[in-house]
């Protein structure tokens, strides 16, 4: 599904990612750890497509097609959905407007005709259950005034209302306490499909309990220095990332 | 009632400064025409170029009228009744060799700026104006030693005649505005500082001017040259003494910074500001200006404003070189009938530039305190960023308290922004104070203080306790 | 020079007017040309006017009609009491205009439905008009009162309006301003509103669609305990100019004032707004708030903003912000990685920012009439775009 080759990519002149290679299948769910500044976040904006992230060497593939040279909202309307880490505010701007314009882009992008104003609402409805999401947080603004745990349900909602084939959770975990873990982790088991990928950008073993994912990576330095299955994730919360350093000589 | 006794004690307040020294001085004959121009060049021994300069300012001044449009009510000024070259400084039989008489030395030991370099503040070189003429400047070889030039300008057109031409009038055009006109004519004494390539001042450069003579007005020119890695921190003061009339002060500071260099001009103005019937004091109408020529180049303004019947100044900076950084920090205090227009321009015009203005006014009395202060993006200036917050405190009834933002935006990646509030003194606050022992009158300082404490701060140490205590000074009892 | 044509005209048709019009409009007109005579246009060197070229806008040669409103009634007393005089631009339509409508409700009076004004501009040649209104809302009455102003030939026009509004003590007025007309008009408007003790006043002017636009609006609170919003609206492209001048004059304690003003700009618009809030000797407990918020969407757009507070009393509370920025890219991003385009986006971002000035709208039914006006307007679908070659 995924197939990164040698991605060289940095902000503002600098380099962070130095010579990625990864490859995620059809229904494979892929983690990526690593110390603070490694370039995790980098990684996964590149492949959504940030315009303020510049791509020096190498390239990303995604069912084939060649995703740099797509703009962001082709590679979202091709099925690549971001969970952020920190999800914008936009004042103004309502929920359900907002989705409903995104909703209809990716009808759009499918072939299929807009959604009617009652058969949005009504999908409204269904998809806020999954993650217990309040009726009245979708009446708001985008994210705004959302509590931190609101707005990570939030996005898991909106996944849900997209259906992406790719999904990219940068530290989904990251603010919140175990029930919502426990909801955002089960509301996205629910919703994968049988060939829905993910990388899934964490700190912790605690998400990938309920994720159970199938190759773990690590992350130093803008390379992968150490790939494992799921058992590596908690050797590495037990022993860190030191010896991985070590070990590659870091 | 409380609120009269205060009102009361604010009129009585005493100005410090105000005495007078009796010192020998050489007054030119009251009057303003070429041949004044001529003969103040001439008493300086001045080149052509620079007479040529000063009768082309006076030759566009006379065309001009003064300007009205602060918010200020302006005396009518009677030009011809001022004289505009005052010498304190005696001359020995040689030509240019000054001995300084004991009496000078004694006027700026009183006010604190002792003029023998062992007794000094640690680490400032000091150039003493009074009137007309520079006193004297200390610690100057120890800075040659670095290539610093810190000197008088009259001293610098002789000296370094290449460095002051090619700067002289480059920020500040004599055109620039009415008063800027005047001072470029009859320019008298001020400070010259050179700081070169790479060179970072060991010391605070510091300038003390001083009025005395009755009946003459003071035009100083301070002219700051900081060339690439630069770095330098300049302070200014000033008083005079207490009369009855208004005297006038027009001056212009220039500074320019070469590219990565950096300049912090700090003032705490405190010219004599009239009594408390609103008569007499120093009519401040000075135009300054900083030019970021290099790139990644910074200056900031700090200034408190404390003295003067009338202050009429915006210090401002031109951002010219990319990524260059202009700050302005200023409190301005009123009491009594003085009068207050400042503020400041911040001129984007290179990419990246971004610039800070952070005002405090406090009005008491039956002043007028006003801030007034342009933002303007040019269609280059890509990312340019401005940040301004300007506010105002009054204290008491019969003063008034102004703000006059002006932004101009012509770049859509620009952002800029500005608030202002104005609100009196808050009697929770004053109440809180009160309730834990501290007196109305001690309560106002602590509270101003505090108000005006984004500003103290950006001032170097030796400056900023003298400012503290000035603001308590200016505003003793000006509230009920 | 511009004004000597109409100085001209009036010295040429001064008996033509006259025989035509009420004794009261005839009876300011001699002073309002002496005004203009004294003064001529004012230039941009003056404070109310740095923003706009009133010479250059007065310059063409437009037709000036002399035919009063047909249905025109007398002229009450309050006529020119309140508008400045000594302003030339209004000393031009108190010169030149023919009729003066007059909205007035009773004391206590509370109409059921909102009272609309249609300004429909329409002709074969350049026309100049000068309009004038006035609105007297006595004594605890209660009213909305809708000014729309529209334009329905491909024509040059000049509108030179006047309103006065006077709102007695314990009424309650909502205003609202709607322009919608096109490249080719503009407007020149000077409100000015006195109110009284314990009222309400709501004003709402929206520029919509525009050639080029100067909206002075002066307002004066003279009783206490009274509290007035002023919003504002503009969206602006291509080369349109709008210029808002307003002036909140808080006379008297005890009252509030709350600005709001917004400003969309694209292309090569030029928007300018200078706001002053005066607070005078005596008028204690005042707060006042005045925010302009601007967004330029192009390098090419011209932001002008001058906000002004002058106070003369201690104990009050005043503020005012103002900003001048660019779309949020962070808030774009996420958008676009939800699969929105980028065009999309922008419009989301340009319809939240300016509709809350709508939102603040007190009228539901024009408040939603207006939201998607709105939106048209920046989608480019308004009604009136519709079949015009004009900004092609």
């Amino acid at each position: 599904m995924l197939e990164i080759n040698n991605l060289h990519a940095g902000i503002a002149g600098k380099e962070i990612l130095k010579g990625i290679n990864l490859t995620v299948a059809d229904g494979e769910i892929h983690a990526v750890m690593g110390t603070n500044g490694a370039g995790k976040s980098t990684l996964s904006n590149v492949i959504v497509g940030h315009p303020a992230y510049e791509v020096t060497e190498g390239s990303i593939l995604f069912n084939g097609q060649d995703l740099l040279a797509m703009s962001t909202e082709e590679r979202a309307n091709a099925g690549i959905f971001m969970s952020f880490q920190a999800p914008t505010e936009i004042p103004g701007v309502s929920m359900t407007n907002f989705m409903r314009a995104a909703v209809n882009a990716r009808r759009a992008a499918q072939g299929r005709e807009a959604l009617s104003a009652g058969d949005f609402l009504k999908l409204m409805r269904e998809k806020r259950k999954i993650v217990e999401l309040d009726a009245k947080l979708t009446s708001r603004s985008v994210n705004e005034g959302f509590s931190g745990g609101e707005k990570k349900r939030n996005e898991i909602f909106q996944m849900a209302m997209l259906e992406p084939s790719f999904c990219i959770l940068d530290e989904t975990d990251s603010g919140l306490d175990v029930d919502a873990l426990r909801i955002v982790a089960e509301g996205f088991n629910s919703l994968r499909k049988e060939d829905t990928s993910a990388i899934v950008i964490t700190h912790y073993q605690r998400l990938l309990d309920y994720l159970k994912p199938d190759v773990v990576h690590v992350l130093i330095d803008g390379r992968i220095v150490k790939t494992g299955g799921p058992e590596l994730a908690g050797e590495i919360e037990r022993r860190g990332f030191d010896w991985i350093k070590e070990e590659a000589g870091l | 009632m409380a609120e009269n006794a205060f009102l009361r004690e604010v009129a009585e307040k005493k100005y410090e400064y105000g005495f007078e020294t009796k010192v020998d001085t050489e007054i030119l004959e009251k009057g303003l025409s070429e041949d004044v121009v001529r003969m103040i060049s001439r008493k300086k021994g001045e080149p052509e170029w620079l007479l040529d300069f000063r009768l082309e300012a006076f030759r566009f001044w006379q065309t001009q009228k003064q300007p009205s449009w602060g918010h200020l009510t302006l005396p009518e000024i009677d030009y011809q009744a001022i004289s505009y070259y005052a010498d304190p400084t005696k001359k020995s039989a040689g030509e240019g060799n000054r001995e300084i008489d004991p009496e000078l030395m004694k006027t700026f030991d009183k006010l604190g700026i002792p003029l023998e370099e062992r007794l000094a503040l640690s680490g400032t070189a000091v150039d003493a104006v009074m009137d007309s003429v520079s006193v004297k400047t200390t610690f100057r070889e120890r800075l040659a030693e670095k290539g610093i030039i810190f000197c008088s300008i009259s001293e610098a057109v002789k000296a370094h005649p290449d460095l002051v031409r090619a700067h002289l009038g480059s920020v500040v055009p004599y055109r620039d505005n009415y008063f800027a006109a005047l001072n470029s004519a009859v320019f008298s004494d001020g400070s010259f500082v050179y700081i070169p390539k790479g060179v970072r001042c060991p010391m605070e450069l510091s300038t003390y001017f001083r009025i005395n003579a009755r009946g003459t007005g003071q035009f100083e020119r301070t002219l700051i040259v900081c060339d690439d890695d630069a770095y330098v921190s300049y302070l200014e003061g000033c008083t005079a003494p207490m009369r009855d009339e208004n005297q006038l002060h027009a001056a212009i500071v220039e500074i320019v910074v070469g590219a990565r260099g950096e300049v912090k001009y700090s003032t705490v103005q405190n010219w004599y500001p009239g009594d408390s019937e609103g008569k007499g004091g120093v009519l401040n109408l000075v135009t300054k200006r900083g030019l970021l020529k290099g790139d990644d180049s910074r200056l900031s303004w700090t200034q408190v404003e404390t003295g003067s019947a009338i202050t009429w100044k915006y210090p401002s900076c031109v951002l010219q070189g990319d990524r260059s950084q202009a700050e302005f920090y200023s409190v301005a205090v009123t009491n009594n009938f003085q009068q207050a227009d400042t503020g400041t321009k911040m001129i984007h015009l290179g990419r990246g530039t971004k610039s800070t203005i952070i005002s405090k006014g406090i009005s008491a009395g039956r002043s007028q305190n006003s801030y007034r202060g342009l933002v303007k993006v040019g269609r280059k200036a890509d990312g340019a960023r401005n940040y301004s917050s300007c506010d105002s405190l009054l204290l008491g009834s019969r003063c008034g308290a102004h703000t006059f933002p002006y932004m101009d935006v012509q770049n859509d990646t620009a952002v800029v922004e500005h608030e202002a509030t104005t609100s009196k003194i808050s009697e929770d606050q004053l109440f809180y104070c009160n309730q834990r022992g501290i007196a109305t009158e001690d309560a106002v300082g602590l509270i101003v203080n505090g108000y005006a404490k984004d500003v103290l701060n950006k001032l170097p140490m030796e400056f900023a306790v003298e400012a503290q205590k000035l603001l308590n000074v200016s505003l003793e009892g000006a509230v009920g | 020079m511009s004004e000597q044509q109409y100085l001209d005209f009036y010295r040429a048709e001064r008996e033509t007017i006259f025989a035509r019009s009420d004794a009261r409009l005839n009876a300011l007109r001699d002073g309002a040309f002496a005004v203009l005579q004294q003064k001529g246009f004012p230039t941009m060197k003056e404070e109310r006017y740095r923003y706009t070229d009133v010479a250059r806008d007065f310059a063409p040669d437009y037709g000036i009609s002399l035919s009063p409103a047909e249905d025109a009634a007398p002229c009450p007393a309050e006529y020119g009491t309140l508008a400045d005089s000594a302003d030339p631009v209004v000393a031009l339509n108190t010169m030149l205009t023919m009729s003066c409508r007059v909205v007035r409700i009773g004391r206590g009076e509370r109409p059921e439905h909102p009272i609309q004004i249609v300004n429909t501009l329409r002709g074969e040649h350049p026309e100049m008009v000068s309009r004038r209104l006035l609105i007297i809302v006595e004594e605890g009455a209660e009213a909305d009162v809708i000014i729309t102003d529209r334009a329905v030939s491909k024509q040059q026009f000049l509108t030179n309006q006047v309103i006065e509004v006077f709102v007695g003590d314990g009424a309650h007025l909502n205003l609202y301003e709607i322009e919608e007309t096109h490249l080719l008009c503009t407007r020149y408007s000077s409100l000015f509103m006195q109110v009284g003790r314990n009222c309400s006043v709501h004003h709402s002017s929206l520029t919509l669609f525009n050639g080029r636009s100067r909206n002075r609006a002066d307002v004066a609170l003279c009783g206490e305990h009274s509290e007035v919003v002023m919003n504002g609206c503009v969206i602006a492209d291509k080369m349109q100019h709008t210029d808002c001048n307003t002036l909140i004059d808080h006379r008297v304690p005890h009252c509030d004032s709350r600005q709001l003003y917004k400003y969309v700009l694209d292309d090569s618009a030029v928007g300018a707004f200078a706001g002053r809030i005066l607070v005078r000797e005596g008028a204690q407990k005042t707060t006042s708030q005045e925010t302009n918020a601007n967004l330029c969407a192009t390098r090419t757009a011209r932001m002008y903003t001058q906000p002004m507070l002058e106070i003369y009393a201690d104990d009050v509370r005043c503020s005012h912000g103002s900003t001048v920025g660019q779309m949020n890219e962070d808030a774009l991003f996420y958008m676009r990685q939800r699969g929105i385009s980028e065009r999309e986006a922008r419009l989301l971002l340009k319809s939240a920012f300016i509709t809350e000035v709508v939102e603040n709208i007190p009228l539901h039914s024009l408040r939603d009439r207006l939201l998607v006006m709105v939106d048209r307007r920046l989608k480019g679908e308004l009604s009136k775009c519709e079949g015009c070659k004009l900004c092609e």
